[in-house]
């Protein structure tokens, strides 16, 4: 149990990579999945088919794979880039881009076709009708399953621990070497700060959910 | 009495390593020769100890490992190669064993000492460090060999020729190892970079990305045996003496086996094995002292 107290320092350290990486990963992916999803939803064919063969290659592939693929296969491209925490971020943005563009793609098809039909009769572009008409309703029912789709990335954030990046995790696996006795503890140590992020994170979605729903 | 036995094995010991030295001249024609001196060789152990059964059995079974490069590796052959394998050779000669007679056993380091415990082998010779924590189960002759942890680079990279270069550089590791914690206590000026396993270590140092990896030289060795471009750096800087792992209280066979050993350290044939096999990738050391615990 002091194993935990007496390495706070340590555990603080790695849990500030964690929050950055996760903070960082959610605001990027965020805006990609909502382009991803914009396209997916386009009158343009091929952005459609686009949109769609990027959100099935990435959801389906394992998150180690896309890091391994950024850190091992990459730089046999001629794409080296700077190991640990830079990468990480890539990797993780661009596999929860794949889970936000599918969130906010099923918001985008519970507003209901009149919406969007009485937009484009009143002469607004496609643009203006995502914009100012169904984007706006869509939110609101999205921010459940973004949310999920955040706290997973929070979890996710550990499998960087494998990759150069000394995060909560790779603090954890320090910790357990040095303090073998107590191994338990120091894990049950890494939990509680994972809990740290993500219990906030659902009280903020229950808050958030309550000011924005609306009744149809 | 024993002087003229250690005659012999000091005999046997040249024999081995000539036609060590001959080897890919005529391998079939050496071999022969081999034996012929092993049944030469006067068995006087003392009535009822194990060098005298083995001895008198003509054969003995070693563990070893199978799948580690320089120190014991199976070929496609089917026969173990490195430098455990000629100490095992080594120990067999002076028991008066033919080469054949050595029936070599996997041993990995999750079972060695369940092995030796059911008598499942007779010796045990696989990078198998020395503790106290083993000591309560088997018993150690040796050590042959001082492991340590170590450096690997590029055989380009002119800033890094050892331990005391690591200041500022970025040095891979495995996460949550023991070499990652001794990296961390020994060079805090140093940028630990952990990853998985070591292997994944070798693309990021090939690309540039790390500056050098770290863990023990052994380890090191083998990566560097399969890369012409990789090499292992300065003195390692921590302490792991390798076994010869044999039954607990076997105290006369533990300390043949040291006596053994000394003569090995002494007559040549210990560097002799060891620049036949490991020495092609690692400096050769001097012979370390033996622990007679």
């Amino acid at each position: 149990m002091h194993v935990i107290g007496e390495n706070l320092p340590a555990y603080l350290e790695g849990f500030s990579v964690t929050l950055r990486l996760t903070l960082l990963s959610a605001g990027l992916a965020l805006v990609a999945g909502l382009v991803l999803a914009a396209l997916r939803v386009s009158p343009f064919r091929p952005l459609r088919a686009f949109a769609a063969f990027y959100v099935e290659l990435l959801r389906n592939t394992p998150l180690t794979l896309v890091f391994f693929a950024m850190v091992f296969v990459a730089p046999r491209f001629g794409i080296v880039t700077p190991l640990g925490f830079w990468t990480a971020v890539i990797c993780l943005s661009v596999y929860t881009a794949a889970f936000v563009c599918e969130a906010v793609r099923s918001g985008i098809n519970s507003v209901g076709v009149g919406q969007s039909e009485a937009a484009r009769a009143i002469g607004l572009t496609f643009g203006q009708t995502l914009g100012e008409v169904v984007l706006p309703q869509a939110v609101r029912s999205v921010v459940p399953p973004l949310i999920n789709v955040f706290i997973a990335l929070a979890k996710n954030t550990s499998v960087a621990a494998g990759f150069a990046v000394v995060e909560l995790m790779g603090v954890g696996r320090r910790l357990g070497t040095a303090n073998a006795a107590e191994g338990l503890w120091v894990l049950v140590g890494i939990a509680l700060f994972y809990l740290a992020i993500t219990i906030p994170a659902g009280l903020i979605a229950g808050a958030v959910e309550r000011k924005v729903a609306f009744s149809r | 009495m024993r002087s003229s036995r250690g005659a012999v094995a000091v005999l046997a010991a040249m024999t081995l390593a000539l036609t060590a030295c001959s080897g890919d001249a005529e391998p079939e024609a050496a071999e022969p020769e081999g034996e012929e001196q092993a049944s030469e060789a006067p068995a006087e152990f003392p009535e009822g100890s194990t060098m005298a059964e083995l001895s008198a059995a003509g054969s003995i079974t070693v563990g070893t490992k199978f799948d580690q490069p320089l120190f014991g590796l199976v070929g496609p052959n089917g026969v173990p190669e490195g430098f455990d394998v000629e100490i095992a050779k080594l120990i067999a000669e002076k028991l008066g064993i033919p080469e054949d007679g050595i029936e070599w056993k996997e041993t990995v380091s999750q079972n060695r000492e369940a092995f030796i415990e059911t008598g499942e082998v007779d010796i045990v010779v696989a990078t198998y460090t020395i503790n106290d924590d083993r000591k309560e189960r088997i018993s150690f002759a040796g050590p042959y060999y001082e492991a340590g942890q170590s450096i690997l680079t590029l055989k380009s990279n002119e800033d890094i020729q050892g331990p005391d270069d690591l200041a500022g550089t970025k040095v891979c590791t495995v996460s949550g190892s023991t070499p990652e914690k001794n990296l961390l206590e020994n060079f805090p000026d140093a940028e630990v970079v952990p990853f998985g396993t070591y292997s994944e270590c070798l693309e990021p140092l090939a690309n540039g990305q790390v500056d050098a990896v770290s863990t023990d030289n052994v380890i090191l060795a083998g990566f560097a045996a399969n890369d012409e471009a990789l090499e292992v750096r300065g003195e390692p800087f921590t302490e792991e003496p390798y076994g010869i792992g044999l039954a607990k209280d076997d105290e006369e066979f533990r300390m043949w086996i040291n006596d053994a050993l000394e003569e090995m350290f002494e007559d040549g044939s210990w560097t002799e094995a060891w620049e036949s096999t490991a020495g092609s990738v690692l400096p050769t050391p001097e012979p370390p002292a033996v622990d007679r615990y």
